[in-house]
């Protein structure tokens, strides 16, 4: 059964290249992230040929840690996916993480952020703290709200990332309500959701990663950063396209 | 009003062993069993059940034990059943630590360092302890006991009014909800915020279940049995499957018109949401208009299992629990497969009711040498 499912949900991502990633058995989530609101300010900056994105976050944006080697994690890698992507456009990647951050206190670091960094596009990658921590939804929700608002009025744009599926730690940390409420929440400001936990489970699921494997080494977790990275670069480059058709159809 | 039925109301205990499954099948982690539940297909979930459930059953109960033998003596009952909860909810807390412990020393995949946070609380293991026996600090799916200790801990006042006056303790119930929702009113939990089942806004569904308990229902029985209501109820139960659809197919998320998702959402869990409680009565209301109370297949073998479960929730309530925890460890160490999943759904279950017998078992032995006096806990149940 679960080898059909591959095999379609394989199928069907072949007949759509233009989703196709750069390794083919992450793109099996592909459908996952799906462009359904445009990123102008994104659009505008590859006219321009120079995209800043900026990623705020907690230490899953890290993966080795503080001082650890931060070109292993995603952020870096987007930079060299959209790179491929958007040829001759500068595109430069910088990450704001700090562990143990809530939503709550990455939001006001956010605020100062777009506007001394003044980049296209944020993506806010948080919630696994608030769930650890159990902050209240409600809670959660409006710091969400804020610092979404606060993003577009400061005029970037914005891409919410929930957090990771772990499935080791599934009964002790309840991760799901923080990520539906962040889904609720890009729906509600209609800005583009990663929906990082979608994806993942879907790769726990279809076993293109082992996310039990309790291996200390860090080669499986560089592995999904990398698809990571490339999921998010075509997501980032399909919501700026959307964003130019919508220019033209006005 | 009229005095209130004698007779334990079986339907009780059938729907509480239903609800206690159903908890149990939501707290296994991505089991696909919990699909079956009704939390998928409607705003509110088990928990409301329970919780209504154990309103009504206190009442019957400890009501009968008051009027008979006075305010001390039924107090000191229910405050050594408030007692009891907490030295279950202690024993859940314990297991839940072992396990944490364990994979905290089993499980370093480097793409979960963020997750590890969780053990964090394993490193100060002194406040960690302290908060929890002070019910502060709660882990993930282990809030419903808590907020049973704080609704039977000030359950004899509340009882005391009941009896007296029960529209004065109906109103002040609906009272302390209101209070509680309007100035947001809650107990501090740690590290930080609040209980995530609010007692000042639960105690609503407990009370509520107890006013019906000593005659309220009758009362209610004319407005339920209306055909208007019955009509407004499968509308509710219509809308509300509906949204919970769009929740689950997101590209209908979009079909819900705005001003509607604006005034509707969020709909608020820890302070039992009026959208959910609205949605428990509509269940409510069916239930009573299809499900009489001298249904025979109450009596039936088919049934029995759900009914024993019902009649020693707390117990049942613990073992599911600690059943869940197991389940989700086992599928992690051995095999995630939804083949796994069903048999650990169903193994699960099956040793509820197993257990479940084995304490009727007791109670009939205790009770057979005669040293209780025949009317504690009516027919086999508990509060």
């Amino acid at each position: 059964m679960k080898s059909f499912v591959t095999a379609l949900i394989g199928a069907l991502v072949c007949v759509s290249p233009a989703l196709a990633g750069e390794q083919e058995d992450c793109a099996v989530a592909a459908h996952l992230v799906t462009a359904d609101y445009p990123l102008p300010r994104v659009a505008r900056a590859i006219a321009q040929k120079e995209l800043k994105v900026v990623v705020v976050g907690s230490a899953s944006s890290l993966l080795a840690g503080p001082g650890g080697k931060q070109e292993a994690a995603y952020p870096a890698r987007l930079e060299t996916a959209l790179g491929k992507r958007l040829p001759g456009v500068k595109v430069t990647v910088t990450t704001f993480a700090k562990p143990r951050t809530t939503a709550d206190s990455m939001e006001e670091d956010l605020e100062h952020l777009v506007h001394s960094e003044k980049p296209a596009v944020v993506i806010w990658q948080t919630g696994t703290v608030d769930a650890i921590r159990r902050i209240d939804t409600e809670d959660f929700r409006s710091a969400i709200d804020q610092g979404v608002a606060a993003v577009l009025e400061a005029d970037s744009d914005i891409i919410l990332m929930n957090p990771q599926y772990s499935p080791r730690t599934e009964s002790m940390i309840e991760v799901q309500p923080y990520a539906d409420a962040m889904r609720f929440a890009a729906m509600q400001h209609e800005v583009p959701l990663f929906d990082r936990f979608a994806v993942m489970r879907q790769w726990g699921e279809l076993g293109t990663f082992d996310l039990l494997d309790p291996t200390k080494k860090t080669d499986m977790a560089e592995r999904v950063h990398q698809c990571v990275a490339d999921l998010l670069a075509d997501l980032i480059v399909q919501s700026a396209k959307l964003a130019g058709a919508n220019d033209n159809h006005q | 009003m009229a005095p209130p039925p004698v007779e334990r109301d079986l339907r009780l205990d059938l729907f509480r062993g239903i609800a206690l499954w159903l908890i149990f099948l939501d707290h296994i982690p991505s089991n696909i069993v919990s699909w079956i539940t009704i939390r998928n297909y409607g705003f509110s979930d088990a928990t409301e059940i329970f919780v209504f459930i154990s309103g009504y059953t206190a009442a019957f109960v400890y009501g009968r034990a008051m009027r008979d033998r006075g305010f001390v003596v039924a107090a000191a009952r229910i405050l050594k059943r408030a007692w009891q909860v907490y030295v279950a909810h202690i024993f859940l807390f314990v297991i839940y630590l072992a396990e944490i412990a364990y994979v905290s020393r089993s499980f370093e995949n480097p793409l979960y360092a963020e997750e590890m946070g969780i053990f964090d609380f394993l490193r100060q293991p002194d406040v960690t302890l302290y908060e929890a026996l002070l019910l502060k600090f709660k882990p993930a799916n282990m809030d419903v006991l808590p907020l049973y200790i704080v609704l039977l801990g000030t359950f004899p006042l509340f009882l005391w009014i009941l009896l007296r006056r029960p529209m004065l303790a109906l109103a002040t119930s609906v009272a302390v909800y209101v209070v509680a929702l309007q100035f947001d009113v809650n107990l501090p939990a740690y590290p930080e915020g609040t209980w995530t089942f609010n007692p000042f806004a639960w105690q609503l569904l407990f009370g509520f279940g107890a006013w019906c308990a000593v005659g309220g229902a009758q009362r209610l029985s004319g407005f339920m049995r209306a055909p208007v209501v019955l009509g407004l109820a499968i509308a509710y139960l219509g809308f509300s499957l509906g949204i919970v659809l769009t929740w689950y197919f997101p590209p209908f998320g979009h079909l819900v018109p705005k001003w509607l998702s604006d005034w509707m959402y969020p709909i608020d869990k820890t302070n039992l949401d009026v959208l959910r409680f609205v949605h428990f009565l509509s269940l409510a209301v069916l239930t009573v208009r299809f499900i009489p109370r001298d249904w025979p297949a109450l009596r039936s073998m088919w049934l029995r299992p759900a009914i024993v479960c019902g009649q020693h929730s707390l117990e049942i309530f613990c073992l599911g629990v600690f059943l869940a925890f197991a389940a989700h460890f086992i599928m992690v160490q051995v095999s995630e497969a939804v083949s796994a999943q069903v048999l650990a759904s169903v193994t699960g279950i099956v040793l509820m009711v197993a257990v479940a017998w084995l304490l009727s078992w007791y109670k009939n032995i205790e009770r057979n040498p005669g040293t209780r006096p025949p009317d504690a806990d009516l027919a086999g149940g508990e509060a």
